[in-house]
């Protein structure tokens, strides 16, 4: 599988795998403690602080890893919840259609009228901003979206004859979707899933950056960008790190995203 | 003999092909061909599907339709070698020389703009005529092609016109710009057979009127003999012969062209009913959700175990709703079906399991009719699971007899749909279907999607099976010479009704209706001359009209 890999995809593998792992063994690889202030406010990058020290003199490239792990692992968590809530979703609409499409589906008008940021602000200023909710707001908020493309791809395939046949055998509900449906949308759904992921980072930046995100003493990448935006008027990098981090993931997220969907449409038996 | 208008010499034709897991090759889809076409003749091309003919047809015009690339060869119009024009001189070829009429009209044209406007849009902009001047050459195309109010129809938008009288308006855009070729691809294939006749004579004459030189390709001899001066017989990218018609049709030379000639001489003797009917469909009415007519109007019908009844009916003559409401898919508003003796539930979910199982169905397309992401394995063993509850080993083995009855081997199993041909495909869903073991399997139009020879073998591969199992078959198609095949009972449906019910030979004995009488008129005959005669004696005309 690995043998015919463009190399773009390669790229954004490299890098994804490099951010991902740091995440996962960020207390293995980062030099000092993540709250330790080891140093001076602001020292430039040197043997000993890589990135150089952030606004209360914490070692930055400690804090960027364990500001990545925070970030990726918020993002990936809601990333899951919303493709689970929202395709199950949008999949029983289209296939049941009637009262409960239409239930379903008005609701989802309505939540999308809302611009999703400020439908979290106003939750997060009621309910206390912990990772957990953090994830579960996210998720569902952004079901709404990966609904609408479930059922608009899966009402497509409903009325293939392949799904009618399934239907005359008599096969419940849970075949039709998962067997049926499921693996003939699976290439614009994995697709979305690179892109919704990135929003989720962008998302979750977003809010710790306001302030209402990921709550100190943890780091996140967000919230690395408000603690040393002030940095900027003297001259001083740090708050770039994070956004470089950002951008770079969100590059390499995608390209992968590319490649899968090259190859899941390429396959035999491919979509027509 | 006059330098002919095309002449084509050693043409090759390749394309890039991307197979899963492999490195992208080249191959050859088209061998090197050879013809000539003089000025005002027409050449059919004909062959089934992947034999290159709507290729070579597109090299015409110096074109490669998706990753098609001309790889070799001459082809001269007008006295020059078009693979070696340049971009301008090619612009002015394409829709001035050399036009086009596709197989769908429908999708070929425009939804959002006027006839007219589609039709002189060529000659205009060729600088051939003003706007004016292509108007006033439309409606007189129009005229000449059979088209109703010829002076108006150009006003509407193509919805507003039937599919017949599309394929004609195409044809019209076609002969507009005045050119010296035009290249029909399988214009008919896509009509009823009533409608089918009327647009073969308004093109036929169309050609003689205006002494334009013609390609014809299509995969249906009777059809090409009709308009065709010469004919072209191709076989995967190779010239199998080439002759006249009168040679090809009355005096074929290879093997191949005789089968051609040859197809659809099933022969059946009609069966006699025995024990009580499987099927009875009794004073069904039926109308879909949301609409204020009857597609079905007091449906009569019984069919008998191990027997075939033949549903016919152009397109539109609710033969497909009738299927659909003995699935249960389409409830009728009135009248029951009778199922084995007992009555079924009208709606299709609440249906016992057993009488799911004894009630399959086959489908016209089986390309979408198997599910891409399933190999045949799945697909086959399913119904299998599902109503015998078969696990492992003995599940491999039913699934093994099954691929041995439709006649595939072995190797089919892990392969997925899109490695099968379309008549393997077919087989696959008549597997799935005969895997259920049922009594009564609804074929529709399972035939009509596939080249004559190989729907042959579809049809005697029924029969077989039909003997063996004693299955019976509700077979749904427009086509009469399938119909003459395999059935045993007819019911001619119009507009909703059983126009005509019976048993075969009552069916097909005269005196007909007028309608059963334009049905049968209209199935194209392998002899010359049938056109006219046809359009000469018959009864009534076509809806199209």
């Amino acid at each position: 599988m690995l043998k015919n890999i463009p190399i773009s995809a390669a790229i954004g593998l490299a890098f994804t795998a490099t951010y991902f792992l740091a995440a996962i063994f960020a207390p293995v690889i980062a030099p000092y403690g993540m709250a330790d202030i080891v140093g001076d406010v602001w020292e430039p990058s040197s043997a000993e602080h890589w990135l150089g020290t952030d606004q209360i003199g914490r070692d930055l490239l400690t804090r960027m890893i364990f500001g990545g792990q925070t970030t990726i692992f918020i993002a990936t968590a809601a990333t899951i919840l919303s493709f689970v809530t929202g395709s199950v979703l949008g999949f029983l609409a289209a296939v049941l259609g009637g009262w409960i499409d239409q239930a379903l589906s008005r609701f989802v008008d309505l939540m999308m009228a809302i611009p999703s940021l400020i439908l979290a602000l106003v939750i997060l200023s009621s309910i206390e901003a912990t990772v957990l909710t953090l994830i579960v707001l996210m998720g569902l908020l952004d079901s709404t979206r990966v609904y609408r493309l479930a059922r608009a791809v899966a009402v497509d395939i409903s009325v293939m004859d392949y799904v009618e046949a399934a239907r005359l055998r008599g096969e419940k509900i849970a075949w039709i979707i998962f067997r049926e449906i499921l693996p003939n949308a699976l290439s614009p759904l994995v697709a979305e899933m690179g892109l919704r992921f990135i929003f989720m980072v962008l998302f979750i930046s977003t809010l710790s950056f306001l302030g209402i995100g990921v709550q100190p003493p943890l780091a996140d990448w967000g919230g690395i960008v408000k603690e040393n935006k002030e940095g900027i008027n003297f001259g001083i990098g740090a708050a770039l790190y994070p956004a470089i981090a950002i951008a770079t993931l969100a590059i390499s997220v995608n390209l992968i995203a590319d490649w899968v969907l090259n190859r899941t449409t390429s396959l035999k038996g491919g979509r027509g | 003999m006059t330098e002919p208008l095309v002449k084509v010499r050693g043409l090759k034709i390749g394309a890039t092909v991307y197979p899963p897991g492999e490195k992208p090759h080249d191959i050859e889809i088209v061998h090197g061909v050879d013809f000539d076409l003089q000025p005002g003749k027409v050449l059919g091309l004909i062959g089934e599907s992947g034999a290159g003919k709507s290729t070579i047809g597109l090299a015409a015009m110096a074109y490669g339709r998706g990753g098609v690339k001309i790889t070799g060869g001459e082809v001269w119009v007008n006295g020059r070698d078009i693979l070696q024009a340049g971009v301008g001189d090619v612009r002015k070829l394409r829709g001035g020389e050399v036009t086009y009429v596709s197989q769908s009209a429908a999708a070929s044209f425009n939804p959002a703009k006027q006839i007219m406007e589609q039709v002189i849009e060529a000659a205009v902009f060729q600088g051939k005529f003003s706007k004016k001047e292509a108007e006033e050459r439309g409606v007189e195309l129009f005229r000449k092609l059979g088209l109703p109010d010829p002076e108006n129809i150009g006003k509407r938008y193509p919805h507003q016109v039937s599919g017949g009288q599309l394929q004609r308006c195409m044809t019209a855009l076609a002969l507009c710009p005045e050119p010296d070729l035009v290249v029909f691809d399988e214009p008919t294939t896509a009509l009823d057979v009533t409608t089918q006749i009327d647009v073969l004579a308004a093109i036929k004459e169309a050609i003689r009127d205006t002494g334009v030189a013609a390609l014809y390709i299509t995969h249906d001899l009777a059809v090409v003999a009709q308009v065709s001066d010469d004919i072209m017989v191709l076989r995967m990218g190779n010239t199998v012969e080439y002759g006249s018609v009168d040679q090809i049709i009355n005096n074929p030379q290879e093997e191949y062209t005789q089968a051609l000639v040859s197809v659809r001489t099933i022969d059946h003797p009609e069966k006699k009913p025995t024990g009580d009917p499987v099927l009875q469909c009794e004073h069904i009415t039926a109308r879909y959700k949301g609409t204020n007519f009857d597609v079905l109007h007091d449906v009569n019908v019984e069919l008998y175990p191990g027997q075939t009844l033949a549903v016919v009916g152009e397109s539109g003559s609710g033969k497909s709703t009738l299927a659909r409401v003995i699935t249960g898919l389409l409830p009728p508003r009135e009248g029951k079906i009778l199922f084995d003796g007992r009555e079924l539930t009208p709606d299709q979910p609440s249906r016992p399991v057993e009488d799911l199982r004894e009630l399959q169905m086959i489908y016209q397309m089986a390309d979408v009719a198997m599910n891409p992401r399933q190999t045949v394995g799945t697909i086959i063993g399913r119904p299998l699971e599902f109503y015998f509850g078969l696990k492992g080993a003995e599940k491999q083995r039913r699934i093994q007899e099954l691929l041995d009855e439709i006649e595939l081997g072995s190797g089919f199993q892990d392969r997925y749909p899109a490695e099968l041909s379309g008549g393997q495909k077919q087989r696959v869903c008549i597997a799935r279907a005969l895997a259920a073991k049922p009594k009564l399997i609804i074929c529709d139009e399972v035939t009509s999607a596939l080249d004559p020879l190989v729907a042959d073998g579809i049809l005697k591969l029924l029969l077989d099976l039909q003997a063996r199992e004693g299955v019976a078959y509700l077979f749904i198609t427009h086509d009469l010479a399938t119909v003459k095949a395999i059935s045993d009972s007819i019911a001619v449906m119009y507009q909703g009704r059983v126009q005509r019910y019976g048993t075969k030979t009552e069916v097909l004995s005269p005196p007909f209706d007028d309608y059963t009488d334009l049905l049968l008129s209209s199935v194209p005959e392998m002899k010359l001359g049938w056109l006219e005669e046809v359009i000469a004696t018959r009864k009534m005309e076509s809806a199209g009209n």
